[in-house]
C-alpha cells in the first residue's frame, strides 16, 4: 500500500480528527485566557485570601500532570456528582492546565510594566480597576505576546491527550488506524506533519500578526 | 508607637489658608530618615522650588503630595483639608482611598520620565483622565485637551504615540495632560533632568507661561539653578529631609545665610 493509497482510504478520518483536535485547541485556548487573566490578577491582588486561592491553583495545576487532571476532571468528577462530557472534560482539562501556565505568564507581564506608568494613572487620580484596564493590562499584553506564542503551541500539542478519554481528535483516529491496519510509519507519520503544520502555519503566523497589530497600536512599529 | 492627633487641626480655616501645608511630616524607609518633621506651606498661586543635594527628600516631598508615597507621622493639608486623614467624629483619621481620591483630584504632577500612556496618542493621554476619571463627554475632552496641546505648541501632533515625539514634546504632552484636569496644585519633578540640553527651553518656557497665566500653585523640583531663580516666588534648600533655608530666589541665591547653602550652590555653580 502506497502513502498515496493510504490517505485516499483514512483520508477523510483522518481530517474528521484534524477538525476537532483544532476545535478543542481553540475552546482550551479560549478558556486558558480567561484562566490566565483570572489568576494572574488574582496572584496580585493585596488580599491574601485571594492570593492564596490563585497561588494553590497554580500550584496544583503547574505541579501535576496534565494527563492525571484529564482523568481527574473526566473519571473521578462524576463520583463526587459533576459528570462532565468528554468532549468537554477535554478542552477543559488542557485549557485549565495551561492556563495556570498563562496566568505567570500574565502576573510577569503587568509586574514588568514600568511604575512610572502606575504612577502617571494614580497621578491622573484613575481607580484601581481604570488603571489595570486602561493603563497597564494594554502594555502587559504586548509584553506577554511572544511568551504566550509559545503557550498556544503547548495547547495544541496538549490537546493530543485527549484521545485518552475517546474524544475522537486526529490522535484518536490515527491510533484507531493504527490498530486496525499496523500501518505504524504511516498513521504516526501523518499525524506528526499535521501537528507541525498546524503549530508552524497556522498559530505561529496568526500569533505573529497579533504581535504585529499590538506593537502597532502601542506605536512601536 | 501612635501619634497623638489632636494637635493637628481638622480643616485650615482664616483668611490665608496656605494651598498646601506640610505639618510636622516625617517619612522613613527603614532606618533611613527621608523626611525629618517637615514644615511646609505654599500659598495658593505661589511658584516654590525645591532645590538640594540628591538623598535630601526633594522628590519625596512631591511624592507624598501626589500619594505615591504614605507618611509616617504627621499631616499634609491641601486646599485647607487633611489629604493624608480624613475627619471622623471630630478626630483626625487615616484617610480612606475616596477620601484621597477626593483630594487627589487637586493635584497634578509630571514626571522626570514624562511615563505618557505608550499606547495613546498625544491626544489619547490627555483625553484619558477627562473621560475616565472625570466623566466628560468625547467631545468635550477632545476640545478641551486640544485647547491644552496648543498652549503647549503640539496641537499638530495631536494624532502621534510618544514613542513617535522628541523628549521635549513628550514632556509638553505630559504637562498638557495634567493641566487638563484642571488641577489647583501642579507638581514639577526634575522635569527637564532627562532632557536633551537643546530642548530643555521648550519645557521651561511652558512652565514659565503658567506662572504668568494662572493662579495655579506650583511646587517644583529641579537642578536647573538658572530656571530656578528666575520663576520661583519662593526657593527651599533641602538638607538631611528637612528646609535648611528659604526665601526668595533673589535672598537665597545671592546670600545664602547658611553653611551647607553657600557649599552646595557653590558646588553646583562648579559643576555647570
Amino acid at each position: 500500500m502506497t502513502y498515496i493509497e493510504f490517505l485516499q482510504v483514512h483520508g477523510s478520518r483522518m481530517a474528521d480528527g484534524t477538525v476537532l483536535t483544532v476545535v478543542q485547541f481553540l475552546l482550551a485556548t479560549v478558556v486558558a485566557v480567561v484562566v490566565a487573566v483570572l489568576f494572574g490578577l488574582m496572584r496580585l491582588s493585596r488580599n491574601p485570601g485571594v492570593r492564596g486561592v490563585a497561588t494553590v491553583y497554580i500550584e496544583i495545576f503547574r505541579g501535576t500532570s496534565l494527563l492525571v487532571q484529564l482523568f481527574w476532571i473526566f473519571f473521578v468528577l462524576p463520583l463526587f456528582g459533576l459528570n462532565l462530557d468528554k468532549f468537554v472534560a477535554g478542552f477543559l482539562a488542557v485549557g485549565l492546565n495551561m492556563g495556570a501556565y498563562g496566568a505567570e505568564l500574565v502576573r510577569g507581564a503587568i509586574r514588568a510594566v514600568p511604575r512610572g506608568q502606575w504612577e502617571a494613572a494614580l497621578a491622573l487620580n484613575m481607580t484601581d480597576r481604570k488603571r489595570m484596564w486602561r493603563v497597564i493590562l494594554p502594555q502587559a499584553l504586548v509584553i506577554m505576546l511572544p511568551p504566550w506564542g509559545n503557550l498556544v503551541i503547548e495547547i495544541l500539542k496538549g490537546t493530543a491527550l485527549v484521545a485518552l478519554i475517546s474524544v475522537a481528535d486526529l490522535m484518536f483516529e490515527v491510533r484507531q488506524i493504527n490498530i486496525a491496519t499496523f500501518l505504524s510509519v504511516q498513521a504516526f507519520g501523518t499525524a506528526l506533519i499535521v501537528y507541525y503544520v498546524l503549530a508552524r502555519f497556522f498559530v505561529t503566523p496568526v500569533m505573529r500578526a497579533l504581535e504585529r497589530f499590538m506593537s502597532r497600536k502601542i506605536g512601536r512599529a | 508607637m501612635t501619634e497623638d492627633m489632636s494637635r493637628y487641626p481638622l480643616h485650615l480655616e482664616g483668611d490665608d489658608v496656605p494651598m498646601v501645608r506640610f505639618r510636622n511630616v516625617t517619612k522613613r524607609y527603614g532606618p533611613l530618615v527621608v523626611l525629618n518633621q517637615l514644615d511646609l506651606d505654599v500659598s495658593t498661586g505661589e511658584m516654590v522650588t525645591i532645590i538640594g543635594p540628591s538623598g535630601s527628600g526633594k522628590t519625596t516631598v512631591l511624592r507624598m503630595l501626589m500619594t505615591l508615597e504614605t507618611i509616617d507621622s504627621g499631616v499634609i493639608y491641601v486646599d485647607g483639608e487633611p489629604l493624608t486623614h480624613m475627619e471622623r467624629n471630630g478626630q483626625l483619621l487615616p484617610a480612606s482611598s475616596k477620601h484621597i481620591r477626593r483630594i487627589r483630584s487637586k493635584i497634578g504632577m509630571c514626571f522626570q520620565h514624562f511615563n505618557l500612556f505608550p499606547h495613546m496618542t498625544a491626544l489619547g493621554n490627555c483625553m484619558e483622565g477627562l473621560v475616565q476619571v472625570l466623566g466628560l463627554s468625547r467631545r468635550e475632552a477632545e476640545e478641551r485637551s486640544m485647547e491644552l496641546l496648543d498652549m503647549v505648541g503640539l496641537a499638530e501632533k495631536r494624532d502621534e504615540h510618544p514613542s513617535r515625539l522628541s523628549g521635549g514634546q513628550q514632556q509638553r504632552v505630559a504637562i498638557a495632560r495634567a493641566l487638563a484636569m484642571r488641577p489647583k496644585v501642579m507638581l514639577f519633578d526634575e522635569v527637564t533632568s532627562a532632557l536633551d540640553p537643546e530642548v530643555i527651553s521648550e519645557v521651561t518656557n511652558v512652565i514659565r507661561r503658567l506662572v504668568g497665566a494662572h493662579d495655579l500653585t506650583m511646587l517644583m523640583v529641579t537642578h536647573q539653578m538658572g530656571f530656578a531663580k528666575e520663576i520661583s516666588d519662593r526657593v527651599c534648600f533641602f538638607f538631611n529631609g528637612a528646609v535648611e533655608e528659604q526665601g526668595t530666589p533673589t535672598k537665597l541665591f545671592e546670600n545664602p545665610e547658611r553653611e551647607r547653602t553657600q557649599q552646595f550652590l557653590n558646588a553646583v555653580l562648579d559643576a555647570n
